[in-house]
């Protein structure tokens, strides 16, 4: 049901095409249209709100098919509808796990049914996620896939990602290989971040270092093979600067950061809020600031959310058996535009360049990203830069194990468009 | 005093003073032929056990015992937590049955403290992971001070296994909170990263250490601990770190030898030392139980006043 509608004096910002300018916007037919399309169009006042490309995001777990308990395809991507995106990329720890074609076009399908976001599955790197053999990429190339991981899990074996980076070059399109950084030896019965807070709290360490370690690796075999590497939710201060330093020298990576481990540190774990465990772990105050750093420099691409819904139950659990991880898709913007943006530590502009148009081009997704122009899939989203509201259940996710819970945020989205239609509409999604 | 009893952190030096003030005066109780005081007559405490312990529920199980409350014994072995159930569900059930305190022992760093967010009963720490067991520093700090007369000023030494001590960070925090002057032996990797920040001294040295000491403290080393590659065998590890006749010869007189037991004869301690006068490890267990008295006085009992 492609609507024809105007968002009228509306703030465009558009990373792809380097404007920041107040205008209407017009969508016809599924596409962004021009001025003549208007008459007649439902139109909608947004002044004071902001329009920008549709938010990417390169991490979710969707969780189905397997974990349907935690989240769906359906509730997934309603929430990620909620939080304004409209193309994912879902993590391959699926079970079955996403490792063949028949996977990918299950989820990819499931998605469409829903009409919610555009889902962009994720190839496992290994059979099974098991870190022994390559999984049968051909085949998953061929069904569409363009990113794979096996998030959750580091590549154990330098041999065996030199033969990824390698094997991926066979194939026409540009294949992106994204890694989990760290390091299982140095990480084994790790509960967060190594340091004063986790001594005292007696929670075994997974330091800084079991990441370093691993991104200098993956740095040395994409330099050497040529391949494309992302590295996902990079947590540590040194890793931005082999990273930054990588990028100077022609090597083909790109990096993302989360929205938690942008605004929260191991102090943040004193509670033994299980929300907050994750891996990587929230790491200490320089870590967080060198991450604010390379999002605004860019040496970190993209902002991705992680979403790792999980059951009450499974979080209502003692720090060491409760699983990592918190949802975000619902979160993310608000999160970047209070703690990155308004902390006058990334501009706008950049701040929704690494949310939509950076992660589009990484994960290439073309109908995605901007440019705003005419003639232009309408992926798009509007948000009011102003409102503030609370972090609290009820969540579109079926999760809401968020480490985010009771915190004030500003800036809400109100619009999510996905191909013409509304996903979202006043804050609410439409279906 | 606060509502539970979770990490030496909740403690003030006051606070700290009063238990063990409280604390002696339920020691004279041990010495009674009727050793029962009606304190907490129809009050009930609930030893939650999740993981294997002897002194610590036996301590406990006296202490309620002679303050005349009801006890209920709860480990995890062929329970409804062995069945599956999870510790949420199994501290509301707890809860229902009208437990008035709740004395958890878990191998998970933390439960104590989201136990206190399920349930309304007193929550005391008997022990969690690798975290803390501030009713063990309680009854070491009250033993100390009994013996040498102050805390204030000593230099104590906690010897060994630092990093997975859950005694050896209650301890710290309590005599650093008390004014006296700690430092951790042991490998390096057994000492927690950052551990200075706990206001403590870190040395890989014994015997630099030992003779400026009032108080050396030994911890136990567990021996999967070598396996997991933190020191290269049992035998080295004796030879550097062991608490051994010889090395008790660099004591300064009338320094106290102390361990939380259960000890591992030949390994951290020699069998002779532990056995020697200036050990006080039978007193630490006598000691336990007049502190756990005073704990759970302090949390349920009526009144101010201690029963004489």
């Amino acid at each position: 049901m492609s609507a024809r509608l105007v968002f009228a004096e509306v703030r465009v910002v558009d990373p792809a095409a380097g404007t920041d300018e107040v205008r209407d916007v017009v969508i016809a037919d599924g596409v962004v249209a021009g001025p003549e399309a208007a008459e007649g169009a439902e139109r909608i006042d947004a002044r004071g709100l902001v329009l920008a490309p549709g938010l990417v995001d390169l991490h979710a777990h969707l969780r189905e098919p397997g974990e349907e308990h935690k989240e769906t395809v359906e509730t997934g991507t309603r929430a990620a509808a909620a939080g304004g995106y409209t193309a994912i990329a879902a993590m391959a720890n699926t079970h079955p796990v996403t490792d063949h074609a028949a996977i990918v076009h299950e989820v990819r399908d499931l998605a469409r049914a829903c009409g919610l976001c555009e889902v962009f599955p994720v190839g496992a790197i290994t059979k099974g996620l098991e870190g022994e053999s390559l999984a049968e990429m051909g085949e998953m190339v061929e069904a569409g896939v363009r990113m794979f991981s096996d998030d959750g899990h580091c590549v154990p074996s330098a041999r065996l990602l030199r033969n990824a980076l390698l094997y991926a070059k066979a194939f026409p399109a540009e294949i992106v290989l994204a890694e989990h950084a760290e390091d299982p030896t140095l990480v084994q019965g790790g509960q967060m971040h190594e340091g004063p807070h986790a001594s005292t709290l007696g929670l075994a360490g997974r330091p800084a270092e079991a990441e370093e370690i691993v991104v200098a690796r993956d740095l040395a075999l994409a330099a050497a093979t040529g391949g494309r590497l992302h590295l996902c939710h990079i947590s540590a201060a040194r890793s931005v600067g082999l990273i930054r330093r990588a990028k100077a020298e022609g090597v083909r990576v790109s990096a993302e950061v989360t929205p938690h481990h942008l605004t929260f540190t191991d102090a943040d774990l004193v509670t033994y809020d299980t929300n907050r465990k994750m891996h990587p772990p929230l790491r200490s105050e320089e870590d967080r600031e060198a991450l604010r750093d390379g999002l605004a420099d860019g040496t970190i691409d993209a902002v991705a959310t992680d979403h790792a819904p999980h059951a009450v139950e499974e979080k209502e659990a003692e720090f060491d058996r409760a699983p990592p991880g918190t949802i975000g898709l619902e979160t993310a913007l608000a999160v970047v535009l209070t703690e990155v943006v308004a902390t006058g530590g990334v501009p706008l502009p950049r701040a929704l360049d690494a949310m939509s148009t950076a992660p589009a081009r990484i994960l290439g997704a073309s109908d995605h990203g901007g440019p705003i122009e005419v003639g232009r899939p309408a992926n798009l989203v509007v948000f009011d830069p102003e409102e503030d509201w609370t972090v609290e259940p009820p969540f579109a996710s079926k999760a809401r194990n968020s480490a985010f819970l009771g915190r004030r945020l500003t800036g809400r989205v109100r619009y999510t468009v996905l191909e013409g239609s509304l996903t979202v509409a006043e804050g609410k999604p439409t279906r | 005093m606060n509502e539970h009893v979770l990490s030496m952190h909740d403690l003030t030096a006051e606070d700290v003073t009063r238990i063990l003030d409280i604390a002696g005066s339920f020691r004279e109780v041990g010495t009674r032929v009727i050793k029962k005081v009606p304190a907490l007559r129809g009050r009930t405490v609930v030893n939650f056990f999740l993981e294997d312990s002897t002194r610590t529920r036996i301590s406990f199980e006296l202490a309620a015992k002679r303050l005349s409350a009801d006890v209920i014994n709860f480990s995890a072995g062929g329970s409804s937590v062995a069945k599956g159930e999870s510790l949420k569900d199994t501290a509301l059930t707890l809860q229902a049955m009208g437990a008035d305190a709740i004395v958890i022992r878990h191998s998970s760093s933390g439960s104590p403290l989201q136990l206190t967010r399920w349930v309304d009963a007193h929550v005391l720490n008997a022990g969690d992971g690798t975290h803390e067991h501030p009713t063990q520093a309680l009854l070491d700090l009250y033993t100390i001070r009994e013996k040498l007369g102050r805390l204030d000023g000593l230099r104590v030494a906690i010897v060994g296994d630092v990093l997975h001590s859950r005694v050896a960070r209650s301890l710290s925090f309590g005599l650093v909170q008390m004014g006296a002057d700690v430092t951790l032996v042991g490998p390096p990797t057994l000492i927690p990263p950052d551990a200075q920040a706990w206001g403590v001294q870190v040395s890989y040295d014994l015997d630099a250490v030992l003779p400026k000491l009032d108080v050396c403290y030994v911890l136990r080393v567990q021996r999967e601990r070598q396996r997991l590659e933190y020191f290269p065998s049992i035998r080295e590890y004796a030879r550097l770190f062991g608490v051994t006749r010889e090395r008790v010869g660099l004591l300064p007189e009338g320094a106290l030898i102390m361990h939380p037991g259960p000890m591992n004869r030949g390994v951290e301690i020699d069998s002779d030392v532990a056995d020697l006068p200036r050990s006080v490890i039978e007193e630490q267990v006598t000691n336990g139980i007049a502190i756990r008295m005073a704990l759970l006085y302090l949390l349920l009992g009526a009144g101010e006043r201690v029963p004489a």
